[in-house]
């Protein structure tokens, strides 16, 4: 049986949802679920679990970008066919998970991903940096104010000895998202970066009417800065929109809903650094990013502002911190004023919040470090 | 052949990590297509800014949502990607495969689409970058009928759900998270590809609070493995990470020298209720005051288990910025069993009861944190017959402007301001 154009509905089937779950269990795996005692890292990248059984589950964790072809996926096939009995696993953060069932068959696999040039490095694991996850950028999105697997790839070059190492006080999640929306939920991330525009939406009056919901595109608007406004096109007025810029906060909230209301631009576009965000409840609660750098321009193919600001924070962090502590954790311990002095990062008055709930970051309190800030 | 010069995309084909470039260009040579993601790509690094249009509507008979439309604005020049639809699958729970059924959908994507995918996208389906329009049919079709897998959601749907690998290999896990997020994936087939919600919502099942799915980050409902008893200790192995017979953490600051394991400094120091302490060579807990954070199981994995009567907290409203802010979840039910073998009843009827109210009170494009702020915290723990207590809350409220209600005050509001006159003059 084929698809059959003419009856497209014929012998249909729908919400099957995903293959499940347990069929793709490697045997390990499906033996040992719910019976896993403790692990440990043996080396950057390799980790252990052991079972109550005694069994035991060696992984090689590589990392990988999250745009991948078909080829490399079949590539990864053959690896796990292999070495893994045919099975193998993504993480959330786009790593790749090859598992086998005993020691001695660790070395084989490190030795056979090694052969393949640098299409899989070993890393990722513990006190390091993982993974970056990230969103599709100018690959393959309407709304980016950046590139997203072109600043990972620059980055992740750059700390390529922090993944394929434990040498920091704790884990650094870097994510990158290319716009506002936050596909990558980067607002809770220990570095993130972040696409930003910072020029007010054009207004295609040409085609608004057409392709538009006034209404939506007015309320789309968080600050109320689009109203309903008339304009003349080819001598007939037409119902349109206007922009008030100065509250316009580049949010780009309207263009999602509206077509005819472009802002992406070369100039105005480029990359904010957040950072000290964590979703883990270890020690401290979850924290948001937050901004510390407004604005950095794109500059593709290797955006080396960008690289160098994230290697900065990262090594000031590295050389500081104590064990254990992510980056928002010692941010707070040392205080704020003391991040921007020890990073080298000029505070601006980007930094101090004026949206909602903004009071909530501001300091009520005498209690303060003199750092260069004080005049 | 290269069919575009890239001289900027050529510069991400040097370091050490992989290159999506290098990538494309092997995949360019069995699709030629994929020459003009590059060339799109490159005029992009060039003049720096996207060259795909905003949305389309595209999508397989029956379903609003798992596709999501793409056109480049410049199709003459890049055919290839005139057309470079999304489609998501529904990723398994955990994301383990087998090569065959990853083989299966190589080749279904090589017949169909641009051979481009990113495993996995940020809310965890598979997703195939690019086919064309009248493509989509078809490859559902074969999608369904000959590897048995579906779509995942998108749009105002619910978002296909996502766990942390859980039980499957994982020692911390305290609820079965990948039978949790099949078995309500599977429930809500319906939910996840017909819209008809205020905005899109979504599940994630993360096994313990180190919340490696980051699921009160970004889930309006965020289940989360916890436990009511006690930390299983196992004192010898206290006594072997003591004498550093052990490395911490799991080995995971195994890259630097800090010097020999202390135990005073490492785990009851960065204790956050200070419940611990040493005594007689044995570690103890107060675990009346323990609040679970897993700080003192990571550092000590062999030594130190989560309880054994074991659980899930539910947190609800979590969001990126857009727009209000980004929320973190808000703590709703502080201890839920959360098992198979009810088929997770308690959990569903929770997440219906949410759904009834958001869906009548919620604004077009409104996620329910969003909706729970602007009605309220209060309002919510109502609607959701709950009885409020002190663990919703950091701290009370520090302003006194209570909505009472009526009925809650003597006598009720209504009064005879001739009577007030008659004993208050003006």
């Amino acid at each position: 049986m084929a698809y059959d154009p003419a009856n497209p509905m014929s012998d249909r089937i729908s919400d099957i949802g995903p293959r499940y779950y347990s069929d793709f269990h490697p045997p390990v795996i499906k033996a040992n679920k719910g019976k896993w005692l403790w692990h440990e890292i043996t080396q950057p990248g390799v980790l252990v679990h052991k079972s109550e059984t005694g069994d035991e589950c060696w992984t090689v964790r590589v990392g990988a970008a999250r745009l991948i072809s078909i080829e490399l996926i079949r590539e990864m096939c053959d690896i796990a066919d292999k070495h893994c009995e045919g099975f193998f696993r993504f993480t959330t953060r786009n790593n790749v998970e090859f598992m086998v069932d005993s020691k001695a068959k660790v070395q084989p696999l490190l030795d056979d991903l090694a052969s393949r040039g640098n299409k899989f490095p070993v890393g990722g694991t513990g006190a390091g940096v993982t993974n970056i996850v990230h969103t599709q950028g100018w690959v393959h999105c309407h709304t980016p104010a950046t590139d997203a697997s072109g600043v990972v790839k620059a980055v992740m070059d750059e700390l390529f000895d922090y993944f394929t190492s434990m040498t920091l006080p704790a884990q650094v999640r870097i994510a990158l998202a290319c716009c506002l929306n936050m596909c990558g939920a980067v607002h809770a991330s220990d570095i993130a970066i972040l696409g930003v525009h910072r020029k007010p939406p054009m207004i295609d009056h040409k085609r608004i009417t057409g392709v538009c919901e006034l209404p939506l595109a007015i309320s789309a608007c968080p600050l109320g800065a689009v109203k309903p406004a008339k304009a003349t096109v080819n001598g007939e007025e037409v119902k349109t929109v206007t922009v008030n810029a100065e509250r316009c906060m580049f949010c780009g909230n309207c263009y999602t809903m509206c077509p005819a209301m472009p802002l992406a631009d070369p100039e105005g576009d480029g990359i904010a650094i957040l950072v000290g965000g964590k979703v883990s409840n270890s020690r401290t609660a979850p924290k948001f990013s937050k901004l510390v750098i407004p604005f950095l321009p794109n500059t593709p193919p290797r955006w080396p502002e960008t690289v160098a600001a994230v290697k900065g924070i990262l090594e000031a962090y590295a050389k500081d911190a104590r064990k254990y502590e992510r980056v928002g954790e010692w941010a707070e311990r040392i205080g704020w004023e003391k991040f921007f002095e020890k990073c080298d990062i000029p505070f601006t008055i980007k930094s101090i919040d004026d949206y909602r709930l903004a009071y909530d970051t501001w300091r009520t309190t005498t209690q303060f470090k003199y750092t260069s800030h004080v005049k | 052949m290269a069919k575009h010069e890239t001289p900027l995309l050529d510069e991400l084909e040097k370091g050490p990590w992989p290159s999506f470039v290098t990538d494309i260009k092997r995949q360019a040579e069995k699709k030629p297509e994929c020459w003009d993601i590059l060339g799109q790509v490159e005029l992009s690094y060039k003049e720096r800014i996207t060259h795909w249009k905003h949305g389309g509507i595209v999508g397989v008979f029956g379903y609003g949502g798992g596709i999501v439309g793409r056109y480049s604005d410049m199709p003459k020049r890049f055919p290839g990607v005139e057309h470079f639809h999304t489609v998501r699958l529904a990723q398994p729970a955990s994301k383990y495969y087998t090569t065959k059924h990853l083989r299966d959908i190589c080749d279904l994507w090589e017949k169909y689409g641009s051979g481009m995918t990113n495993m996995h996208g940020s809310t965890g389906d598979i997703i195939m970058l690019g086919c064309r329009t009248e493509a989509l049919e078809p490859f559902f079709y074969e999608l369904t009928h000959n590897i048995q897998q579906d779509l995942g959601g998108s749009g105002s749907n619910l978002r296909t759900p996502a766990n942390c690998l859980g039980q499957s290999r994982c020692e911390w896990a305290c609820y079965d998270t990948e039978e949790a997020c099949h078995h309500l994936t599977m429930h809500y087939q319906d939910e996840i590809h017909r819209p008809a919600f205020p905005y899109k919502f979504k599940f994630k099942f993360s096994g313990c609070p180190n919340d490696c799915v980051a699921a009160i980050a970004r889930s309006d409902v965020a289940v989360i493995g916890t436990w009511r008893d006690n930390i299983r200790i196992d004192q010898a192995a206290v006594k072997e990470y003591v004498a550093g017979n052990i490395p911490g953490n799991g080995g995971a600051h195994a890259g630097r020298d800090w010097g020999k394991f202390d135990i005073q400094k490492e785990v009851i120091a960065l204790c956050p209720t200070e419940c611990m302490w040493m005594e007689g060579g044995e570690l103890k807990i107060d675990d009346s005051e323990c609040t679970r954070c897993m700080h003192c199981i990571n550092v000590m994995p062999k030594a130190l288990r989560p309880g054994a009567d074991q659980g899930a907290t539910i947190c609800c409203g979590a969001k990126a910025p857009i727009l209000d802010g980004a929320q973190f979840a808000t703590l709703i039910v502080p201890f839920m069993k959360a098992s198979a073998d009810n088929e997770f009843e308690e959990l569903i009827e929770f997440i219906e009861k949410i759904w009834d109210w958001w869906m009548e009170v919620g604004k077009n494009r409104e996620r329910v944190g969003e909706t729970m702020q602007r009605i309220g915290l209060p309002t919510f723990i109502k609607v959701m017959d709950l009885e409020p207590i002190p663990q919703h809350i950091k701290e009370p409220r520090s302003n006194p402007y209570v909505f009472w209600q009526e009925e809650e005050v003597e006598g009720g509001f209504e009064r005879d301001v001739d009577e007030f006159r008659a004993r208050h003059a003006a």
